[in-house]
C-alpha cells in the first residue's frame, strides 16, 4: 500500500478495498517510526488528520466521487492551514497558527484529499540542501548523511521515503525540482501563475510558484488537476479555463523535438550527471523524438540576477515580520526600534538575513539602476532566449542539478556556491515558465538524477506526457531507497 | 563593490536587523562575496532592454467595490503577542 | 521695506484625499469609519503572512475622475510600487504607492488671490496624483507606556495630490486647498470631512531671497483643517525667516504642527526614514486604463464647477459672486438649477437670493447640509413663483417657506390657500380702505403734505394693517401717491 501511486489509492479507495481512515492510519504509522531518522515532517497531528479521512469516508458514503477523496498527502509548510502550524521553517512562525487556508490547501480540502501534516523546508524556502531550517536539517532517503535538496525537501524525502503518497511543494529558483532530482522524484513547477499564491508565505512574488511531488508523472498530473485554477484573490492568477492535465499521457512522442541548450552540456555539471541525462535522452531518440541543439546564450547570468531580484522581493516580503501582530517577539527590548532589530534577528536564521540584507542594499538609494533594474534587464534578456528557443522545439531538457545530493556541510559555509546548485532551475523561473525534473537514473554513490523537462508556457500537459511516456518504459522513479523498505 | 562596517551596519538597521560586533565583519565578508558574484552583470550590455518586473506581460485585474471581509478581530488578535481593547500594543512611538 | 517683503516663500501642497469607496483600495474589508478598533482590519490589511493584494476598481474611477477635472493626462498604464519602511502603523512594512508611473499627470486647478488687493485668477499647476493605501492609527494614550495601534484605516484608498510649488503664501495655500476640496466633493470622489481625516494636507514650506535658488524646504504634515493649515504656513515662514536671519542654515525635515501651541516641530520618528527602497511590487501588474474606460467615466461625470459657472452667467444673468457662491457645493448647484427649472429663467435671481439668503442662513443656524434640505427646489419654485406673479409678498414668502421647512403642506399654494395669505391686488378693494385711513388720520396726511416721509410710510402701515398684511405693498404705495396727489 505504502508504494502505490495516486491513482492505485484512488482506485483502492473507490473499489472499497480500503477506506480513507485506513489508509491514513498506515501512512501516520510510519511516519511515527521513520520520521524521527528523516525529519521530514515538522508538524503531524494524528487526530485531526484521522478526523479528516473519517470525513472523507462519510463524504464516499454520501455517494460523492473525485479522484483525491481520501487519498493522503502532506503540504510544505509554507502553505497556510487553517488551524495547523504553519512555520515556513523558521523561529519567526514557529508558533504561527494559521487562520485561514492557502488557495492551494483549500483546493485540496474540496477535492476530499486527507493532509498528514505538514513538511520540513528551508528557512523561508531560502536553501537549496533543507540545511537552513529552523527545525533541523531534513534527511536524504538515499543516504542519510545527504542532503536532500531544498527548499522543498522535506516534500521530497517524505514522498521519496513513502511516508506520503504525494506533497506539495513551492519553486522560486528550482525548490521543486532540485529536491525532486535529489531524491529521485518527479517535481514540476508550473507556468507563473497556474497555481494561486494566495495563503503561500512569499519569497520572491513574481517567481514562486505552487506544484506537485510525486513518484510519478501520472500522479503529478493528478496533483495539479486539484492544485491548478483561478483565485480571485490572487492578482496574478492566471484566468483560464480548467484543463484535464493528463489528458495527453498516453500520446506517442514520434516527432516529438526536444531542445538542448548548449548551455547545459558544458562543464558546469559532473561526469554521472551527464551520462544519465545522456542516456535519458537515447531513450527519447528510441520513443521517437529528435533532438536539436539550441542557444540559451543568457542563462550563465540566471543566477547572479536571481539573487539581485529574489532578495530584492523578499527583503520587502519579509518585513511584515516584525514582531507586532504575530510571530515571534524578542522578550526584552527597550524602545521600539530595539524590539525590531532583536525581534528579526532572533527570528530569522542567517540565510534569510544575508538575504534580507542583500535585498535591501540592492534596493537602497544609489544602486536600484545598478543592480535591481539591471538584473530586470536581464531577466527579460533570459527569457527572450527561452521564446526564440521554442521556436526550434517542443521541450527543452538538461540536468536539473549539477551535481547529485551532496553530504551536509558541504556547501553551507560559502553562499555563492550553494547559489549554483540551481544553476540549471533558475532561468525557468526568471522566464515564468514550467519545468519539471524526473528521475533519469542514478549516479555517484548511488544516489538519483534528475532529468530536467522545460516547456513554453502552459506546456504542462505536454511535459507530463514527455515524462509519462519515458516513465513507462523505465523504472528510475518506481525505485525505493533501501533504507525505508 | 565592497561594503564598509559602517555600510554593513546602515543596512542592517534599514532591514532592522540587529548585528553584533562580532557578527558586523563575517556578515560583511560574506555579503561582498554575493555582491562581488552579482558584479558580473554589469559587463552585460542592456540598453534599449525593457526591463521584466513580471513573468507575465499581463495588466491588472480589478475588483469590485464590496465589502466581503467579516470581522475576524478575535481570531487574529488570539496569535498576536501583545494586544489589549482590540489595539496590537508596541513600545512607545515617539512621533 | 518691510521684513516679509524681503522674503519669498515658496509653498507645494501634498493633499491626501480619501476616496468614497465601500471597501478598501485592496482588500475586501470595509472603510467606513467609527468601527471600534481592528474590526475593519482584514487579513490582508493586518498583513498576514501569504495574502495578496487586489485593486479596488472604484478607486480607479476615482482616480480618473480626478484626472478629468482638473484636466490632467490620464496613464495608459501605470505602476504600483513599494515604499519600504517600518512603522508599527504600516503592517507590511511597505506602502503600496504610485512612483515612477502614477495614474495622473498634470492639470491644475484655479483659485483667486489678490496679492496686491486687486483680486485675479490664478492656476495652480499640479505634478501629479496617484493612488495608494493608508496607514493605520497609532494611539498614544497610555496604555501602560505603550502605543495602540488600530489598523482599521489601513488600506483605504487615497489619492495623493501633489502640486508644483505655485503657491507664494499661506493665502493662497489656504485657496488651493479650498478649491481642491470642493472639487473632489463636487465630483463625489472624496466626502471631504477634514474631521475624521478624509482630506489632509502636507505643506512643503521654503523661503528664500528674490532672486535666489529654492531654498531648503521643510515638509508640515498632516494638516486637517483650513485654519492649521494658515497658522501652520504662517509659523513656519516667521520660523525659517528667523534661523536665517540668525544665521543658521534650514535642514530638510518632516514636521508637525500642534495645534496648541501654533508650532512646528521636527518629527523623531522620519529620521532615518530617508531611503524608502521603492521598487513595483511583484503581487500587482501594470494597472491599464483604456480610452473608452475614459469615456465612460467622463460619461457620468457631473458638469464642473468653472462650466456651471459660467453657464449661470450667461443663461441666467447673474453675476459673478452669485454664480461663485453657488457652485461651491454640487448639492447646492443642483437644487439651485431645479429650482431655476421650475420657477422660470426669468426668476433665477430671486431663486439665487432665496438659495444665498434664506437657505442658507437657516442651514447655517441648523448646522446643516445641503442634501438634508427639507425644502425641495420644486417647492421653492412654487414660493417664488408666487412672489413673481404678486400673488404673496415677501415677507409672506417667509411665512410659506417656513411651513413647508416644517413639513406642514406639500406645496406652496396650499400653504396660501390654508392661511388665506393671498396677496390683495385689486384696486377697487384697496381704494375703500385707503380712503378710510386718510378719513381716520388727518394729522398724518397734513404732515405728509407738509413734506414728511415719515408720514406717508406711517400711513401705508395703517393701510397694510387694516388689510392683515394681504394688500400688495407696492400697489398700496402708488394708490396712495395718486390719492393723495403726491
Amino acid at each position: 500500500m505504502i508504494d502505490s501511486s495516486l491513482k492505485q489509492l484512488s482506485a483502492a479507495l473507490a473499489g472499497k478495498q480500503v477506506s480513507a481512515a485506513e489508509l491514513a492510519t498506515v501512512f501516520l504509522e510510519r511516519i511515527e517510526r521513520l520520521n524521527p531518522t528523516i525529519n521530514a515532517f515538522v508538524t503531524i497531528d494524528r487526530d485531526r488528520t484521522l478526523a479528516q479521512a473519517r470525513a472523507a469516508d462519510e463524504r464516499r458514503a454520501q455517494g460523492e466521487r473525485a479522484p483525491l477523496l481520501g487519498v493522503p498527502l502532506a503540504h510544505k509548510d509554507i502553505f497556510c492551514t487553517e488551524g495547523w502550524l504553519t512555520t515556513c521553517g523558521s523561529k519567526m512562525l514557529a508558533n504561527f497558527v494559521s487562520p485561514y487556508d492557502a488557495h492551494v490547501v483549500s483546493r485540496f480540502k474540496a477535492a476530499g484529499a486527507v493532509m498528514l501534516g505538514k513538511l520540513n523546508m528551508d528557512e523561508f524556502a531560502m536553501g537549496s540542501s533543507n540545511e537552513t531550517s529552523h527545525f533541523g536539517p531534513v534527511k536524504n532517503p538515499w543516504d542519510l548523511d545527504r542532503v536532500p535538496g531544498g527548499s522543498s525537501g522535506g516534500s521530497a524525502a517524505s514522498v521519496a521515503a513513502r511516508l506520503t503518497p504525494a506533497a506539495t511543494g513551492t519553486d522560486t529558483g528550482g525548490s521543486i525540482r532540485q529536491p525532486a532530482a535529489l531524491c529521485g522524484l518527479t517535481g514540476l513547477k508550473p507556468t507563473y501563475g497556474v497555481c494561486s499564491r494566495f495563503g503561500m508565505i512569499a519569497f520572491a512574488s513574481s517567481l514562486d510558484q505552487a506544484g506537485p511531488m510525486t513518484r510519478s508523472a501520472e500522479d503529478s498530473a493528478l496533483m495539479l488537476n486539484a492544485m491548478a485554477g483561478y483565485d480571485e484573490r490572487d492578482s496574478t492568477s492566471l484566468q483560464r479555463p480548467p484543463e484535464d492535465y493528463g489528458r495527453d499521457l498516453d500520446k506517442p512522442l514520434a516527432g516529438l523535438r526536444i531542445g538542448l541548450p548548449r548551455e547545459f552540456f558544458g562543464s558546469g555539471m559532473d561526469d554521472d550527471v551527464r551520462a544519465a541525462v545522456e542516456a535519458a535522452l537515447n531513450e527519447y531518440r528510441k520513443l521517437g523524438a529528435t533532438t536539436v541543439e539550441v542557444g540559451l546564450p543568457n542563462s550563465g547570468l540566471s543566477v547572479p540576477a536571481y539573487y539581485v531580484i529574489a532578495p530584492a522581493e523578499a527583503s520587502s516580503n519579509l518585513s511584515r515580520f516584525d514582531g507586532v501582530r504575530y510571530g515571534h517577539r524578542a522578550a526584552e527590548y527597550g524602545d521600539l526600534v530595539e524590539m525590531y532589530c532583536k525581534s528579526r534577528a532572533e527570528g530569522f536564521g542567517a540565510e534569510v538575513k544575508r538575504r534580507i540584507l542583500i535585498g535591501t542594499y540592492v534596493l537602497s538609494h544609489g544602486y536600484y539602476d545598478a543592480y535591481y533594474l539591471k538584473a530586470q534587464k536581464i531577466r527579460r534578456l533570459i527569457a527572450t532566449d527561452f521564446q526564440r528557443a521554442f521556436e526550434q522545439c517542443d521541450v527543452i531538457m538538461g540536468p536539473t542539478a549539477p551535481s547529485v545530493a551532496f553530504r551536509f556541510g558541504e556547501k553551507s559555509a560559502d553562499p555563492v556556491q550553494m547559489y549554483l546548485s540551481d544553476i540549471y532551475t533558475i532561468a525557468v523561473n526568471l522566464a515564468g515558465l514550467p519545468g519539471m525534473s524526473i528521475p533519469c537514473g542514478f549516479g555517484a554513490h548511488g544516489m538519483p538524477v534528475g532529468l530536467q523537462v522545460i516547456g513554453p508556457w502552459f506546456g504542462e500537459a505536454k511535459m507530463l506526457n514527455v515524462a509519462h511516456q519515458y516513465q513507462q518504459g523505465t523504472d528510475w522513479h518506481a525505485r525505493m531507497p533501501e533504507g525505508v523498505k | 563593490m565592497s561594503l564598509t562596517p559602517d555600510e554593513v551596519r546602515r543596512i542592517a538597521r534599514l532591514a532592522r536587523l540587529e548585528i553584533s560586533a562580532e557578527e558586523t565583519d563575517r556578515t560583511r565578508e560574506q555579503l561582498n562575496g554575493i555582491l562581488a558574484f552579482i558584479e558580473q552583470l554589469q559587463a552585460v550590455d542592456t540598453a534599449g532592454v525593457e526591463p521584466m518586473a513580471h513573468a507575465m506581460d499581463i495588466v491588472q485585474r480589478l475588483r469590485s467595490d464590496a465589502v466581503t471581509e467579516p470581522d475576524r478581530r478575535e481570531a487574529f488578535q488570539a496569535i498576536a503577542p501583545e494586544t489589549e481593547a482590540g489595539l496590537y500594543l508596541v513600545p512607545k512611538v515617539i512621533e | 521695506m518691510s521684513r516679509e517683503a524681503q522674503w519669498e516663500v515658496v509653498i507645494g501642497l501634498e493633499t491626501h484625499a480619501q476616496l468614497q469607496t465601500r471597501s478598501k483600495i485592496f482588500s475586501g474589508a470595509a472603510t467606513a469609519f467609527g468601527a471600534e478598533p481592528n474590526r475593519q482590519a482584514c487579513a490582508v490589511d493586518i498583513a498576514l503572512p501569504g495574502v495578496l493584494p487586489v485593486l479596488n476598481r472604484e478607486a480607479v474611477v476615482c482616480a480618473i475622475k480626478f484626472g478629468l477635472a482638473v484636466g490632467a493626462q490620464i496613464a495608459p498604464r501605470s505602476i504600483f510600487a513599494r515604499k519600504n519602511y517600518f512603522y508599527p502603523d504600516l503592517p507590511k512594512g511597505y506602502q503600496i504607492s504610485q512612483y515612477e508611473i502614477p495614474v495622473v499627470l498634470g492639470g491644475g486647478v484655479a483659485i483667486k488671490v489678490s496679492p496686491d488687493g486687486t483680486p485675479r485668477e490664478k492656476i495652480v499647476r499640479l505634478t501629479r496624483a496617484h493612488l495608494e493605501e493608508d496607514a493605520g492609527k497609532s494611539l498614544h494614550e497610555d496604555f501602560h507606556g505603550k502605543t495602540g495601534i488600530d489598523l482599521n484605516r489601513a488600506g483605504t484608498p487615497l489619492l495623493e495630490i501633489v502640486t508644483e510649488p505655485d503657491m507664494s503664501s499661506s493665502a493662497e495655500a489656504v485657496a488651493y486647498a479650498k478649491a481642491l476640496h470642493s472639487l473632489v466633493t463636487w465630483i463625489g470622489i472624496c466626502d471631504g470631512n477634514m474631521q475624521e481625516g478624509s482630506f489632509r494636507c502636507d505643506a512643503n514650506v521654503s523661503v528664500r531671497r528674490p532672486g535666489e535658488p529654492l531654498g531648503t524646504r521643510r515638509e508640515i504634515k498632516n494638516l486637517n483643517s483650513f485654519r492649521f493649515l494658515q497658522q501652520a504656513i504662517d509659523y513656519e515662514i516667521q520660523w525659517q525667516i528667523n534661523e536665517i536671519e540668525e544665521g543658521r542654515k534650514i535642514q530638510q525635515a518632516t514636521v508637525l504642527f500642534n495645534p496648541d501651541t501654533g508650532e512646528t516641530r521636527a518629527m523623531r520618528s522620519k529620521e532615518d526614514a530617508h531611503d524608502y527602497r521603492y521598487f513595483p511590487d511583484p503581487d500587482l501588474l501594470p494597472l491599464e486604463i483604456t480610452p473608452a474606460w475614459i469615456d465612460e467615466v467622463k460619461s457620468g461625470l457631473p458638469e464642473l464647477p468653472g462650466a456651471m459657472r459660467a453657464r449661470f452667467e450667461r443663461d441666467f444673468g447673474l453675476n459673478a459672486y452669485d454664480a461663485e457662491v453657488l457652485t461651491d457645493e454640487l448639492a447646492k448647484a443642483r437644487y439651485f438649477e431645479t429650482a431655476v427649472a421650475g420657477a422660470g429663467a426669468a426668476n433665477a435671481k430671486l431663486c439665487a437670493n432665496w438659495v444665498m439668503g434664506e437657505i442658507a442662513s437657516r442651514l447655517n443656524a441648523e448646522q446643516r447640509e445641503f442634501a438634508q434640505l427639507p425644502v425641495s427646489a420644486a417647492q421653492l419654485a412654487g414660493v417664488v413663483a408666487r412672489i413673481a406673479d404678486g400673488t404673496i409678498s415677501n415677507k409672506m414668502a417667509r411665512e410659506v417657506f417656513d411651513a413647508l421647512w416644517n413639513g406642514e403642506a406639500a406645496d406652496a399654494d396650499t400653504v396660501i390657500a390654508a392661511r388665506g395669505l393671498k396677496q390683495v391686488s385689486d384696486a377697487s378693494a384697496i381704494e375703500p380702505i385707503i380712503e378710510e385711513v386718510l378719513a381716520a388720520n388727518p394729522k398724518s396726511v397734513e404732515e405728509f403734505r407738509a413734506g414728511k416721509e415719515k408720514a406717508f410710510n406711517a400711513l401705508v402701515g395703517q393701510i397694510m394693517k387694516t388689510t392683515k398684511g394681504k394688500a400688495n405693498p407696492q400697489q398700496v404705495n402708488d394708490l396712495l401717491r395718486r390719492k393723495l396727489g403726491a
